[in-house]
């Protein structure tokens, strides 16, 4: 067995608690081939030991589908914002830093809170309002090609890169980032959403909303699935101006 | 201000507000400055066009003063919201992010300097608004200096400005088009970057 000598060299950013002051900590973790980082925390928690050899706490991670389609395990992984699911430590310069997520409050070590994403998506509706006291039968079909672009907006699983890489995406800015935005050109797509577009439009068009985006185009390219967030911005920047002219001038 | 629904409104009134009319204004007097580099009565006689044209009072207020400084101040409160991370994420449009709210602050400063230099000392302390003014000014080589850095980053924020002022209103929406004016407004600011270098030389 190869695996016995070599290790993987880990510096993580570590907190106790959400108050508490974030420190480093130094990890040497055991190879094996194919580990992604979360197999390399999992070693931290059998063996919670740090790189000084002193006894310490297991480090504290959130994850759940290991197959990048849940958003929960997002870090700052030498410096970019990714999963932590995906990041193959065979592909990652060692010493590997991981950090939380620097946008959202942290709740310990690894784990944060993206609560602000979910209150931003219930604050642009994004979903499809179909409950009623009656079966309401069949809505309109959806044309094939748009579909097929929908389905890529559809990928969102707010893991909170995008917000991360914002720039305008901070303490001082009520932005509420590139991801809720995506969604409202989604469901605003969608023939039974669409039923709905207007008050997605006016929610966009409040504090923090789509005119607070600077253009600096990070979002488009740290996102984990490669949804093209500029292209939903501009698109919605484009039906907020419509939406404004039709709401002062009267409708077409 | 920046609160409710009226955010919106404000920030699409500050991205208009930046071409027209400030940015149209701003081609227009490096295009007359370029007479400069004719000769001293090309260009005392284009400033003179300039100088006496009808309304002039309501010309400055409306077209200049108001907007300008609307757009500056405004754009102050949205420069430093924003927390700008180059070191970590450095993909060019972020750079142009980072160096349209840089070259923002220092058209501020560099335009109140120059209005307090020119329009101030004209309106209130008997100078003469004529190639003499400039050219004693630029005469200084710091203030030369200053004077080139000032206007590149005007036309710089300008030009960058037209390529964010037309996805803000969206009008480029597919990333095709967003290159291609990408492409335009680097054009734009070469070629006004050369024009107001030029005519700036022209006094010194």
């Amino acid at each position: 067995m190869a695996g016995d000598s070599k290790k993987i060299h880990l510096i993580i950013t570590r907190q106790q608690d959400a108050n508490s002051k974030p420190y480093q900590e130094e990890f040497l973790v055991p190879y094996r081939s194919n580990m992604n980082i979360i197999s390399a925390l999992m070693e931290i928690q059998k063996n919670p030991v740090n790189a000084q050899g002193k006894e310490t706490t297991p480090v504290i991670w959130e994850s759940v589908c290991l197959e990048e389609v849940c958003g929960a395990c997002s870090m700052v992984i030498n410096g970019k914002p990714r999963q932590a699911c995906s990041s193959l430590i065979d592909q990652l310069e060692q010493p590997i830093k991981v950090a939380p997520l620097s946008t959202f409050p942290v709740v310990r070590d690894l784990a944060v809170d993206r609560q602000r994403m979910f209150d931003s998506l219930k604050k642009v509706k994004a979903w499809v309002p179909i409950d009623g006291t009656y079966d309401l039968g069949a809505g309109p079909r959806m044309p094939e090609n748009t579909r097929q672009w929908a389905y890529e907006l559809s990928k969102c699983m707010t893991c909170g890169c995008c917000l991360e890489a914002c720039p305008n995406v901070n303490d001082n800015s009520p932005f509420m980032g590139p991801a809720p935005l995506s969604q409202v050109r989604l469901f605003n797509a969608h023939p039974t959403g669409a039923m709905h577009k207007d008050e997605r439009f006016e929610a966009v068009m409040g504090e923090g909303g789509i005119t607070t985006c600077g253009n600096s185009q990070n979002c488009v390219e740290v996102c984990p699935k490669g949804i093209p967030l500029t292209t939903s911005i501009a698109h919605l920047n484009r039906q907020v101006t419509l939406h404004s002219f039709k709401s002062f001038f009267g409708n077409f | 201000m920046e609160r409710g629904k009226n955010q919106h409104l404000y920030r699409k009134l500050h991205s208009l507000s930046g071409i027209i009319p400030v940015g149209v204004f701003l081609t227009v007097h490096l295009f007359v400055n370029y007479t400069a580099t004719w000769g001293m009565d090309a260009y005392n006689t284009a400033a003179g066009v300039m100088v006496n044209l009808p309304f002039k009072i309501f010309l400055e207020s409306f077209i200049i003063f108001i907007p300008l400084y609307f757009h500056a101040i405004y754009g102050m409160y949205i420069a430093f919201q924003s927390k700008n991370n180059v070191g970590s994420y450095g993909y060019s449009r972020n750079w142009k992010f980072f160096l349209q709210r840089l070259s923002g602050v220092i058209t501020f400063i560099f335009v109140t300097w120059h209005i307090w230099e020119t329009k101030v000392q004209v309106e209130f302390f008997d100078a003469e608004a004529n190639f003499n003014l400039m050219a004693n000014i630029v005469d200084n080589p710091v203030s030369l200096a200053l004077y080139i850095v000032g206007i590149v980053a005007a036309v710089y924020h300008f030009a960058n400005g037209i390529w964010t002022f037309l996805i803000t209103w969206g009008i480029t929406v597919s990333p095709k088009s967003q290159k291609f004016f990408a492409i335009i407004t680097l054009g734009l600011f070469v070629v006004l970057s050369i024009i107001g270098v030029r005519a700036i030389l022209a006094f010194a």
